[in-house]
């Protein structure tokens, strides 16, 4: 992999365009499928139009840019490189290299190129192309788009079935179409049609910063409205130089690991509720809120809208909110210790977790997934310890794993999390680096590139900010964790009794707005 | 089972007792914004230019504030040179008419009982059946944490439903995407008549942060008759159930009141970081 070896970038520090190795597709590809097969991650794998963006080398009748971003885990290096695109079709990737089947799936409903050969090519989002005219599918630019219209997997057999769930689900969750094929109870393949959350986000942030790009990023996923600012903060202080004070890396960090224990505590609960163990279930519901309304004590908002700005944070604490934040946190941890016990102690409810939704180590691998779900199958995989920024440079959090792959292990593995985000915010709370909490954060470089990761609850966010010679977006790239993860539940689905699904899905928890945009 | 006995007794009882008790909300709360006319210097603009959604139109040195757009991000309060701006504490904001949510001087006018027919019908039993059209999955968290423990929404004989058809109405977050539309109005369909329709956060009243996206639908109000708007992005607990309960006649203001709570809210200013 020597072309990758040439070429590091970090995580959050900003690249010049002409720096970025440009390579013939054949080599691209090669380079792509040979570095996954060597132990690193598609992070990211993305289009950009042709535009008025120089430092690139876009040669005659370029069609499309492509940009991958590798990592490796073990060794913490970040890598990306781009290729040029002069026709609208090219050979698929992802015969050679399983993960990046998603996305070639986006690149051509993006921008109407057909990677050909791709096993599976099916719309993702089910929207126009963003190219008028072109189209990797060949439907003319009226014809009517019907999300969840496509070809679906099916299983034949006198005794198999399907059954078909959603957009609108049973409960209050956002919208999905589930495909399941099934012998009698037994799910022998599942597929998951999403896009009916598409709103359009990453066009929307074309030509920007501007006074409504923040808000783009804090209802992205509403859930992890810090961990979305949070990546785009640290894309655009790259970008734009700005020195962030050590007073607001902390408040942020806080501000992460608050969203963090919010939302695994609700997990908690909600598994337990899945299982019919209604004493966890009631007890976790409380104390999410509890840690939502931490967040609140910070900024106003349960969610963390209004906390974070490019620069630093909005809002300062004082002495009083240190130790109220430090008294709620000690009585609201002791009460989820409590209630997450129990799940442990009651036999009937380890029954149900342990070997139900089992993702095996190799395929979690092959497909990539992040977060929780890659750490429940023993994947040492964790942002905050491979390609640490901010106050994750400075504290460092233990990554927590599990070995069992099913919903024992993503419930195990939440409460690890729990526990090691509790300690960080206390360590963080006494510890506060004094000084200002904002920095100015100015003008954007022109014709330069960042990509900012941060570990969100449900995973590996990728920003990927690509400036055009204005210093404006060219294109603003969005990974949400569940992007990669999705297939991961569908694979968790197999030989599994379809009254397990709502088990299964709450396992991974994830998110349809972050996947769709 | 010992273990889960002595953990109930340790949790203990955690209901709050809305409405009847004084609601706690955080210092740092954003609740309906007011504008102090007085101090608005003319000519400036900055307010509805800060503004992300257009919720702030400034005519004639009178800032008129559109809670159904508002984020309540304050960005305007930021940008404001004369302060004129300010976030009150005042959570209860749910209105009947569209029109309500736009406020000129001082607070909204909050939601009216249904009429006294259709009350009869649910006023101690309403069902509720919820849908996500792009919402972000911050209405949906913030709806969902009302039946919980803390909120109890069953005691107010108000239930989520799995089935449109076990529905009395249909709750509504988001902008409504393009690629939601249809299954919204066959979910609509589905409910029996007579039904409601209730807009929740900003994206389900106007469109939120995605006004105008040629993916979405601006909201809910140009493709359903809706009969209770809850503004905010997203909405607090309290001000969805504030909502649901003043529709149903079970909180009622009076005058005195609706002053009081002016006074409250004037003494209780935000103040920005």
């Amino acid at each position: 992999m020597s072309l990758l070896d040439d070429f590091h970038i970090k995580n959050g520090r900003k690249t010049g365009l002409s720096g970025i190795p440009t390579v013939r597709f054949d080599e691209f590809s090669r380079v792509v499928a040979e570095s996954v097969r060597a132990g690193y991650r598609l992070v990211a794998l993305f289009g950009m139009p042709r535009t008025d963006v120089s430092g690139v080398d876009s040669g005659p009748g370029e069609v499309l840019r492509l940009f991958a971003v590798l990592g490796h885990e073990v060794r913490g290096t970040l890598h990306i490189l781009g290729t040029s695109l002069s026709r609208t079709s090219y050979p698929a990737i992802t015969p050679a290299c399983t993960q990046a089947h998603m996305f070639e799936r986006e690149i051509a409903e993006q921008w109407g190129v057909v990677p050909e050969g791709h096993p599976w090519l099916k719309p993702v989002r089910f929207h126009m192309s963003h190219v008028p005219g072109r189209d990797a599918w060949g439907r003319s630019s009226r014809a009517e788009i019907v999300p969840g219209g496509c070809d679906f997997f099916r299983v034949k057999g006198e005794e198999v079935h399907e059954v078909a769930v959603g957009p609108v689900h049973a409960g209050i969750i956002e919208p999905g179409h589930f495909r399941f094929q099934c012998h009698g109870e037994q799910v022998l393949h599942l597929e998951i049609a999403l896009g009916y959350q598409h709103r359009g986000v990453e066009s929307a942030l074309v030509g920007g910063p501007d006074k409504r790009t923040i808000h783009y990023f804090q209802t992205l996923a509403g859930d992890t409205t810090v961990g979305h600012t949070l990546a785009y903060c640290e894309a655009v202080e790259a970008l734009a130089d700005c020195r962030v004070p050590a007073r607001a890396h902390a408040l942020r960090g806080i501000a992460l690991e608050l969203e963090r224990l919010a939302n695994h505590t609700g997990d908690l609960g909600a598994l337990a509720g899945d299982v019919g163990y209604l004493p966890t279930a009631s007890y976790c519901g409380r104390l999410r809120g509890d840690f939502l309304n931490m967040t609140a004590l910070l900024c106003g908002s349960r969610f963390g809208r209004g906390l974070l700005q490019p620069g630093g944070v909005a809002f300062d604490v004082d002495d009083g909110l240190v130790g109220e934040l430090r008294r709620r946190l000690d009585l609201t941890f002791r009460d989820v210790e409590q209630a997450t016990n129990l799940l442990w102690n009651t036999s009937s409810v380890r029954a149900r977790f342990e070997n139900t939704g089992h993702v095996p180590p190799d395929v979690a691998e092959a497909l990539g997934i992040v977060g929780v779900a890659a750490r429940a199958c023993g994947l040492n995989r964790d942002v905050r310890h491979d390609f640490p920024s901010g106050i994750y440079r400075f504290a460092h959090i233990p990554v927590s794993t599990a070995q069992t792959g099913d919903v024992f292990g993503r419930s195990l593995v939440r409460w690890l999390e729990i526990q090691r985000s509790a300690n960080f915010i206390r360590e963080q709370l006494a510890s506060l680096p004094s000084g200002p909490v904002g920095a100015r954060c100015g003008e954007l470089a022109p014709n330069s590139a960042v990509v900012a990761l941060v570990e969100g609850w449900r995973g590996e966010i990728c920003h990927v900010a690509i400036t055009d010679d204005k210093g404006r977006f060219a294109r603003y790239k969005v990974v949400d964790p569940s992007f990669h993860n999705w297939t991961g539940l569908a694979m968790a689905m197999r030989n599994q009794q379809i009254s397990d699904f709502p088990l299964c899905n709450k396992s991974f928890n994830l998110s349809y707005c972050g996947f769709d945009l | 089972m010992l273990k889960a006995v002595i953990a109930r007794f340790a949790q203990g009882y955690r209901t709050i007792r809305f409405p009847d008790a004084d609601v706690n909300l955080p210092d740092r709360f954003r609740g309906v914004p007011l504008v102090d006319g007085a101090k608005c210097r003319a000519g400036c603009e900055n307010c509805s230019n800060a503004c992300p959604t257009g919720a702030i139109s400034v005519l004639q040195n009178r800032v008129r504030i559109d809670l159904g757009r508002c984020l309540f991000c304050a960005d305007c309060a930021r940008e404001c040179p004369a302060n004129a701006i300010s976030f009150t504490k005042e959570y209860r904001m749910a209105a009947r008419k569209r029109a309500d949510l736009v406020l000129e001087t001082g607070l909204p006018v909050l939601a009216a009982a249904l009429q006294e027919n259709v009350r009869r019908l649910y006023g101690r039993s309403l069902r509720l059946r919820q849908v996500s059209a792009g919402g972000c999955n911050a209405c949906e968290a913030d709806v969902n944490v009302l039946s919980t423990i803390v909120f109890d929404l069953g005691r107010f004989g108000i239930q989520f439903v799995a089935s449109p058809r076990h529905a009395d109405g249909l709750l509504i977050t988001g902008p409504v995407t393009e690629n939601m539309k249809l299954a919204l109005q066959k979910t609509y369909e589905a409910v029996p008549p007579p039904k409601l329709v209730i807009a929740c956060g900003a994206c389900a009243i106007s469109g939120g942060p995605y006004i105008d996206h040629t993916e979405a639908h601006n909201g809910v109000g140009d493709l359903l008759p809706v009969d209770l708007y809850i503004p905010g992005c997203p909405p607090h607990p309290l001000t969805i159930l504030d909502g649901l309960l003043r529709l149903l006649g079970r909180i009622k203001s009076h005058p005195d009141q609706q002053a009081a709570s002016v006074r409250r809210a004037n003494t209780s200013k935000t103040s920005l970081g």
